[in-house]
């Protein structure tokens, strides 16, 4: 008896090994909570953050010469610029210039220093055909020389050299249309050239309008949803959501057709005689906002609705029973609870906004097109990833200083309403 | 019961596993082909794709795509190589060959290289078809047929809103030879930065009459519903507005031609099948069978001889309309291109 009760309190109260049984306990529940936010974590990595540090990677990487060349690369590096490079320097480039054909490695400095000078491809295929198979009697310098006058020139190898470094900033400086000159400064480029701030701003103004548009559009709809009865809304928010249902190319090319000159709205608007010449209505911006505020206009207003419907009228009764004016009360006392649905609801439209690419490619002019418009366009087209990377860094990047300028402006509101 | 229910998910899984391993091994072993798919695809479909399947007993997987070569870039640097013949536009071609996306040919091997127009022999490319980009026009809505690019920049005689491909390409060909830039001449100007000065220059005179397309489906249709009087339009797409029994008409002269090509991705497991393929849909038959379904012009001269008189009329290669007409310089825009794109939308961004 005596022993047990000795014996029972140092079991229970023995420190470490009820220490180590929580621990244990507790390091399981964390290993099963682990597993279940596992799959959901390897998905993020893989589709998220694998592809979006490779594209920050491929808007400076810069290593094509040097994995193809890389003997020439290191020459060029501890070349300091003047004059010519050594004879050693051109026989590592005769060397590597040759073998470069296997492989495909050719193709991979073509493309790179065509960004130098466009007549960097057509002076390597020069060069290949007529390159002595032996070490020239005369030297390689005066054999690439005689080959192409262009190797004498030490522009030409000024601009092997740029290609030599393991990052460069020419793709992010050309997505701000900006250069380094032949010493280094940063400098604009020239003024017929320069189109990519234009494209960002134009990209920024158009998701701005666009979620102005729908926000304006979506409130009182919401609203009105809100607070109809549960049968008749049921039947509008069909026709809120219809458009999700048809795909985005046919909502599109249905703009067109209403909106051309010789298309719906213009007939009817002549033939009524509201206007005797047809109205320019597509193929420019505002053809851009109708085409994007009617596909983005269901995310703002399911936010908002989804809001509003918590809300209760009894607020705004009590607030107009005080005797604030109607419309005073709900600007000061409905909206403000609404704010979170309208920090979603925009969020949402402006972040989908600036990716649209296809849409203003059909409705719009050429001044209406967006950042990725042109990402496509170099990824697609001329296979310049660096670029077309470096324009959808600047773009993330945008975005995330955006969202949080944003942010701490709706915390603010939110706050001040508290 | 449960049991029983259980045992045949088992059998109906084992069975969907299997199968779907067995067509999995089927689609690696079979050779694939790949098209641009559209009016085009199904053309190939019929005078290619099925002849070559009766003649040979080969089985050919179609497939289509827009061109994009990051696909292909993907699949070669991957080693994963599904996709065993393409067609691919000239610059992609020239582009795909210098960074060995595709197989040389070996024109020794092939044969052909004298039956098939000269533009049609690559190094790592045979051409399957001409297409050329036009001077368009609706015969309903202009007094009198425009002759030539300068009557396209003639508003006074010819009022209305023009369109052009929203780009830098075709573009400023036109724009020089509207400023009277002998055709055998242009490249050479725009290769200078005074030519290129002048193209835009002349672009600067329409400016506000151009109505740019982005999609070749484009021009045909604001022709019929008069949004422009006249426009640059791929020939295939106005040929089939005509079959549908619209006024459309086309300018030949001062028309920009270029031809698709077959490529084989580089590393390929059917090269030998590809190369029976190209050898049979550049025989003159096959190809006045694809010609006959759309207005595309056989790279096999001899097949135009097996065509109706209307349809070879058709064609950008009767000799007809080669006349003034001028081969698009591939090698010019894969080294300028991307810099004067650059150039042309900040002009056109420009109001």
């Amino acid at each position: 008896m005596l022993q047990s009760e000795t014996q029972t309190p140092s079991a229970f109260f023995d420190g470490r090994s009820l220490k180590a049984k929580l621990r244990r306990a507790e390091r399981w529940r964390k290993i099963k909570a682990a597993a279940l936010v596992l799959p959901l974590a390897v998905f993020l990595v893989i589709v998220f953050v694998v592809p979006i540090s490779n594209m920050l990677w491929r808007s400076v990487d810069n290593t094509e010469l040097m994995q193809v060349m890389p003997e020439t690369a290191a020459h060029l590096q501890a070349w300091d610029g003047q004059g010519l490079p050594d004879e050693a320097t051109m026989a590592a480039f005769a060397e590597e210039l040759r073998a470069s054909r296997q492989g495909g490695g050719l193709g991979r400095i073509g493309r790179r220093l065509n960004y130098e000078d466009p007549a960097f491809r057509g002076l390597l295929m020069r060069t290949l055909r007529q390159l002595p198979v032996e070490q020239p009697v005369e030297g390689w310098r005066a054999s690439l020389q005689s080959i192409d006058a262009a190797w004498a020139e030490r522009e030409t190898w000024r601009a092997l050299q740029r290609a030599s470094s393991l990052t460069t900033d020419r793709y992010l400086l050309a997505a701000v249309d900006l250069q380094r000159d032949d010493d280094r400064q940063i400098q604009r480029i020239e003024a017929e050239q320069r189109v990519y701030v234009s494209v960002f701003q134009r990209t920024l103004v158009i998701a701005g309008s666009v979620t102005l548009i729908c926000l304006l559009m979506g409130f009182p709809l919401a609203y009105w949803l809100a607070t109809l009865p549960t049968s008749q809304s049921n039947l509008l928010m069909i026709f809120v959501l219809l458009p999700f249902w048809t795909s985005l190319l046919v909502r599109t090319a249905s703009w067109i057709v209403l909106l051309q000159t010789g298309g719906v709205i213009n007939t009817t608007l002549m033939a009524t005689g509201l206007t005797s010449d047809p109205l320019q209505l597509v193929f420019n911006r505002f053809g851009v906002l109708v085409a994007m505020v009617h596909i983005l206009l269901p995310f703002m207003i399911l936010p908002l609705y989804s809001v509003m419907k918590g809300i209760s009228p009894s607020y705004l009764r009590a607030a107009v029973s005080l005797g604030e004016h109607p419309f005073i009360a709900f600007w000061k006392v409905y909206v403000p609870q609404t704010i979170s649905g309208v920090a979603a609801g925009t969020l949402l439209v402006f972040i989908m906004a600036l990716g649209y690419y296809i849409t203003p490619a059909l409705v719009g002019g050429p001044s209406d097109q967006m950042v990725s418009y042109y990402v496509a366009y170099y990824t697609n087209t001329t296979n310049n990833w660096g670029m077309a990377a470096a324009l959808g860094s600047l773009l993330l990047i945008v975005t995330l200083l955006l969202y949080l300028v944003y942010h701490r402006m709706v915390n603010q509101k939110q706050l001040v309403r508290n | 019961m449960h049991t029983a229910k259980t045992q045949q998910m088992k059998l109906w899984l084992t069975g969907g596993l299997l199968a779907g391993g067995l067509m999995m091994a089927a689609s690696a072993q079979a050779f694939t082909v790949i098209s641009f798919g559209g009016a085009s695809g199904d053309a190939m479909q019929q005078a290619y794709y099925g002849p070559f399947t009766q003649q040979t007993g080969k089985r050919v997987v179609p497939g289509d795509y827009n061109g994009e070569l990051a696909r292909i870039r993907a699949m070669v640097e991957t080693g994963n190589v599904s996709w065993d013949l393409v067609e691919v536009e000239s610059p992609e071609l020239v582009r795909g060959c210098f960074e060995g996306m595709f197989e040389p040919i070996d024109w020794a091997r092939l044969g052909l290289a004298d039956e098939l127009m000269d533009a049609a022999v690559e190094e790592c490319g045979v051409g399957t078809f001409v297409w050329s980009t036009v001077l368009a026009y609706n015969a309903d809505r202009l007094p009198r047929s425009p002759q030539s690019w300068a009557d396209f920049w003639d508003v006074e005689t010819f009022p209305g809103t023009r369109g052009l491909r929203r780009g830098a390409k075709y573009t400023l060909e036109f724009a020089l030879m509207a400023d009277g830039v002998p055709v055998d001449k242009v490249y050479d100007q725009l290769r200078t930065r005074a030519g290129v000065e002048r193209a835009f220059a002349k672009l600067d005179e329409l400016k506000d009459h151009i109505q740019w397309w982005e999609a070749g489906a484009q021009p045909p249709q604001w022709l019929v519903a008069g949004d422009v009087v006249m426009s640059s339009s791929y020939n295939g797409r106005i040929a089939a507005a005509q079959e549908e029994g619209r006024n459309l008409a086309i300018t030949w002269a001062g028309s920009l031609y270029d031809l698709d090509y077959w490529a084989i991705v580089s590393g390929s497991a059917h090269v030998d099948t590809a190369y029976e393929f190209i050898r049979f849909s550049s025989q003159p038959d096959t190809q006045a069978a694809y010609s006959s379904r759309i207005p595309y012009g056989p790279v096999n001269p001899a097949a135009l001889d097996l065509l109706e008189e209307r349809q070879a009329s058709r064609m950008p290669t009767a000799s007809a309309n080669l006349e003034g007409a001028l081969a698009i310089d591939t090698e010019f825009w894969v080294d300028y291109g991307e810099e004067l794109e650059q150039r042309f939308n900040a002009w056109a961004s420009r109001l």
